[in-house]
């Protein structure tokens, strides 16, 4: 920005143009408001620049009705989500099973008492994710740069690791987690692991690392060639290139698609349940079974949401701001 | 004996001839200059030197060895040349002094220090001294563009290979890169250029090639080509050329 920067509307034009030269600007000051905008637009195509920016009468009645149009548009949306509320919350409350629903999801007695079993359980579930992110970040990159290897000795890798990328992402991840989690114990291996939260970690990392792979994968293809042709045309190498030029512009891309995983890994995390491991979707169960009241698995689900949504907003956050970079 | 030398150089994309059987042999400090429409062949030439192609036939000498060869390292090959590319293709997510000095360390195994002096000695030397440290979407096209060169320099290759490096900037930005390129060729350094600019041809080249749908054509000093074509092709180009600046 080197050309100069129309001054605030504040720094009112009668005192400067007093200022700048009293017989040709004084009296323009007495002439109406639409004039001195044409005056300043048009003097500023050809000649010196205007010393002060006054808006024209022309851009005060735009700047005044695009405020109107905002303040109505706000308007509209508030009232729209009351009514839309309203609809909501009187067919619920209005439906017959409304009393009993209420009595055995939304108990607050129930709330209170499960609240601490629950929320215990759902520190293994954050234990669990936060072991198995960045096993799964190492895995997913592992197996993308495998499959970009090109030398023909790396074939049995690279078939190996499109194999497990197929297979992984096609089997549901509840299936592995099972197959996991009661077919590695059966197998009385010496040195397998035993314990349940390491092969529910295991099992998620296997299926994750499937699709962290693919989103490394379309990152690392996302950077043009001409930056392959650049840093080869140095004699770097193809490794090299990888690693000081492509990678780095492929992570940038794929934080967002990567943490759109994560949030997914977080709720995914309560299928481990299945295979005994007792966290916050467990222990709402084990509450429910016992008392016949369902609001343990609100507890559970608003523990998630309030873990996933920050989450998820963050990811917007970097979204928008990578798209804002590229838009520059 | 010449530091380049092409022969039979044939390069096709499936069954599309881009280049058919050139022969071109480029002398140290020479400057040689390939004119000739789009989709000529002048930037697969470049490209095939640089081994960024792979040639279908033919052979490319560089002092005296072939590096056309099966058995060739085309990293080594890299090594000794430097490219410039139409798009600049700076690296976005590194500095300037970065972009310059990846090569130099991580290839060369220059230290960091010596690298970067070297780099900001090169910087101060075109005019880019205060922009070491911006990123490259920070500077305009010139000044990517000098960025460009003084990152095939910094390795101090035996050759460059400069791909039309005018033609995405606008007029008033093409003059600081044509200096840059003046420069080099005062420092001696050997030079191939693909240029749409013919008057800058005219006034650097000690030798300029008119290539013509994959095919060397003619080749002459820039006063015979420029003043005397003897292809009929040759006169056709350049009066194009000609008449379409004077629009």
């Amino acid at each position: 920005m080197t050309e100069p920067s129309p001054g605030p509307p504040a720094a009112g034009p009668e005192s400067r143009q007093a200022t700048e030269s009293s017989e040709t600007e004084g009296t323009r000051t007495t002439e109406s408001s639409e004039t001195e905008g044409t005056r300043t637009t048009g003097s500023s195509g050809v000649g010196k620049a205007p010393v002060t920016w006054v808006k024209s009468e022309r851009q005060l009645r735009r700047e005044r009705s695009r405020r109107i149009r905002a303040v109505r548009s706000g308007t509209i949306a508030t009232v729209s989500t009351i009514v839309f509320l309203g609809v909501v919350a009187a067919v619920v409350t209005r439906s017959p099973g409304w009393p009993r629903v209420r009595e055995t999801f939304f108990s607050a007695e129930a709330f209170a008492r499960s609240w601490p079993d629950v929320v215990d359980g759902f520190w293994t579930n954050v234990k669990i994710f936060l072991i198995a992110e960045p096993l799964i970040l190492i895995v997913g990159l592992l197996v993308a740069l495998t499959r970009n290897l090109r030398a023909p000795v790396f074939f049995p890798l690279r078939a190996l690791a499109v194999a497990y990328t197929d297979v992984f992402r096609g089997v549901p991840t509840l299936l592995v987690i099972l197959l996991v989690g009661f077919g590695v114990p059966a197998l009385n291996l010496q040195g397998t692991p035993k314990d349940e939260i390491t092969l529910g970690v295991i099992a998620l990392t296997l299926a994750y690392g499937a699709y962290v792979a693919e989103v490394f994968r379309a990152g690392i293809d996302s950077v043009h060639p001409s930056q392959w042709a650049a840093a080869r045309s140095l004699g770097l190498s193809h490794g090299r290139t990888m690693r000081y030029v492509v990678l780095p512009q492929a992570w940038r891309r794929v934080v967002p698609p990567l943490l759109n995983d994560f949030v997914s890994l977080q709720k995914d995390t309560a299928l481990v349940s299945t295979i005994g491991v007792i966290e916050s979707l467990r222990q709402a169960q084990i509450y429910a079974a016992s008392k016949f009241n369902y609001t343990p698995y609100l507890v559970s689900a608003l523990l998630f949401v309030a873990l996933t949504i920050p989450m998820a907003r963050f990811t917007d956050y970097l979204a928008a701001r990578s798209q804002r970079r590229r838009g520059q | 004996m010449s530091l380049l030398r092409i022969e039979g150089l044939w390069k096709a994309y499936h069954d599309h001839a881009v280049l058919r059987g050139i022969d071109l042999e480029v002398a140290a400090h020479e400057v040689v200059c390939l004119i000739g429409a789009s989709g000529s062949g002048k930037s697969t030439l470049l490209r095939c030197v640089n081994l960024l192609e792979t040639v279908d036939d033919g052979t490319i000498h560089l002092d005296g060895e072939e590096i056309t060869d099966v058995r060739a390292d085309p990293d080594d090959v890299r090594r000794r040349m430097g490219i410039v590319f139409q798009a600049f293709n700076l690296f976005p997510h590194m500095t300037v002094l970065d972009n310059i000095t990846l090569a130099p360390r991580k290839v060369h195994r220059v230290g960091r220090a010596e690298a970067e002096e070297r780099a900001r000695e090169l910087l101060g030397r075109f005019g880019l001294a205060d922009k070491a440290g911006a990123y490259p979407d920070r500077l305009s096209g010139g000044q990517q563009q000098r960025v460009a060169i003084i990152r095939a320099m910094a390795t101090r290759p035996r050759l460059m290979l400069l791909d039309e490096v005018t033609s995405a900037l606008d007029p008033e930005l093409v003059a600081e890169v044509l200096g840059v390129i003046r420069e080099l060729k005062e420092s001696g350094m050997t030079m191939i250029l693909t240029t749409h600019e013919m008057g800058f041809c005219r006034e650097i080249a000690d030798t300029v090639c008119f290539l013509d749908d994959g095919v060397l054509l003619e080749r002459g000093t820039p006063e015979q080509i420029f003043t005397d074509p003897r292809e009929p092709r040759t006169r056709e180009f350049l009066k194009s050329v000609l008449d379409a600046r004077r629009v």
